[in-house]
């Protein structure tokens, strides 16, 4: 059944009919689907693209291995989509990447869709001495990406750190948060924060 | 090696031989956002530059020269971009008007108006080139930004402008100018077109008000997160009335609909 439907995919001939064949065959929920959906995030098409990464998000942890594979160096188009997917997946075998791209991808919207994704992996899937490392890279890595030079990527910073504050380092989050309120350039980064920290009313 | 800092853009752009080099600093000196007075004044000579010429008679070096401008917010640029508005290349016009709404100084706002002169039916095309006769969606743009109510019946008959680009623009400006929701709602309508270009229009255009009604569409238009980002934090910004004050039920709602594009 999969055949046909990713058949549709290749041979979609507008790109409204490639969105449709897409959205079908992520629908599908089929393994053998994961290779065609990651090939659509290349094609530079946003309504194709999020169509492919709903699909590979609910096919979840099977997808990650592929994901992790195909992770294109050379486009950073399709690295942000996989990156989206990964850290929307949030199994902690991303970890490693995640941390890579949040900190050192020179493309924005690569560093922002992994900032985000550190904040929320599924933590609990790891050993306690392995999570425990685990986390602390994630915070250490997300309170220097909330200095990036990009206002989009440190708001996404803050949406990790946020994130995080709720399985663990409340405390120390909470403190830094305030103390980047201080310091954000940006209107719509420093609003973030205020929303994260709660301090939704006067306090500094 | 040499690094190539302002120092360097600011001699690139002064000494004569090497036009592209100058052609790159000035570019440069913009995106550097360098506000040093050298750089003004380098930046404004280039504004009167006659060597720098393109096979059909533009001003390369002027267009970038005006583009910097823009981008430095220093206001003693106003009145020689102003003089620019009259210059023989489409391209620099654009450029002044663009940067004429960013330095945000109402003294522009006669001269923009006078583009407009002949209103729609003068608005053509001209003949074997790939726009209009004056840049006008810049120069509408940069009306509604400067808030010039005083040129609003002149605005309005571009709303059924051949070009939909330039129908997006005036519904913003005179969004900009009224607030009026039947101009908020002519750009929303702009998600739905059928042509990704234009919606990133109407993405931008969006960005430029603080039409909240919007939000939702923009999250679910069929384009680039990263320009529905830019359109909603430009709503945010433009909708929050005071850091002070508590974030309203709306703004919560504008940044949890960015959350979830990034």
């Amino acid at each position: 059944m999969s055949k046909s439907l990713i058949q549709a995919v290749e041979n979609a001939s507008s790109s409204e009919a490639l969105v449709k064949a897409v959205w079908a065959l992520s629908n599908s929920q089929s393994e053998e689907a994961i290779p065609t959906l990651i090939k659509v995030l290349g094609f530079n098409n946003p309504g194709a693209a999020v169509a492919a990464v709903e699909g590979l998000v609910k096919l979840g942890d099977v997808a990650v291995p592929t994901l992790i594979a195909q992770l294109d160096g050379y486009d950073y188009g399709a690295r942000a989509w996989a990156i989206r997917a990964l850290s929307r997946i949030a199994n902690p075998e991303a970890l490693e990447i995640l941390l890579d791209a949040a900190a050192n991808d020179f493309s924005l919207s690569v560093r922002r869709a992994a900032a985000k994704g550190l904040g929320e992996l599924r933590w609990e899937k790891l050993s306690p001495e392995a999570r425990e490392e685990a986390q602390q890279k994630a915070l250490e890595t997300l309170m220097t990406v909330a200095k990036d030079e990009e206002w989009i990527v440190r708001y996404a910073a803050i949406v990790g750190l946020e994130a995080l504050a709720k399985t663990v380092f409340a405390t120390e989050i909470q403190a830094y948060l305030q103390q980047r309120k201080q310091a954000e350039p940006d209107l719509t980064a420093r609003s973030r924060i205020r929303l994260a920290v709660g301090a939704n009313g006067d306090s500094n | 090696m040499t690094v190539y800092d302002a120092e360097t853009a600011i001699a690139h752009l002064n000494q004569k031989e090497d036009l592209s080099l100058r052609y790159y600093a000035a570019w440069w000196l913009g995106k550097c956002r360098v506000r040093d007075q050298a750089a003004i004044s380098a930046l404004l000579n280039a504004l009167e530059d006659e060597a720098d010429r393109s096979p059909d008679g533009g001003y390369p070096l002027r267009r970038n020269a005006a583009r910097a401008l823009g981008k430095l917010g220093d206001r003693q640029a106003v009145s020689r971009l102003i003089e620019n508005l009259s210059c023989s290349d489409y391209y620099v016009r654009e450029a002044c008007a663009q940067a004429l709404e960013e330095l945000g100084d109402s003294q522009a706002i006669p001269y923009l108006r006078e583009l407009l002169a002949g209103g729609v039916e003068a608005a053509q095309q001209v003949p074997g080139k790939p726009h209009l006769v004056q840049p006008y969606e810049a120069i509408i743009e940069a009306l509604g930004t400067l808030g010039a109510s005083q040129a609003q019946a002149e605005i309005e008959p571009f709303l059924a402008h051949s070009v939909e680009k330039v129908q997006l623009a005036t519904a913003r400006a005179l969004y900009q100018l009224t607030g009026e929701d039947e101009y908020g709602q002519r750009l929303m309508s702009g998600l739905q077109a059928e042509k990704l270009p234009l919606r990133r229009s109407a993405l931008m255009d969006l960005g430029a008000t603080d039409y909240f009604p919007a939000a939702d569409a923009i999250a679910q238009t069929p384009a680039e997160n990263s320009l529905k980002l830019i359109a909603l934090k430009g709503i945010l910004e433009n909708y929050l009335p005071n850091e002070k004050q508590e974030l309203s039920k709306e703004a919560v709602h504008l940044l949890e609909l960015m959350d979830s594009l990034l």
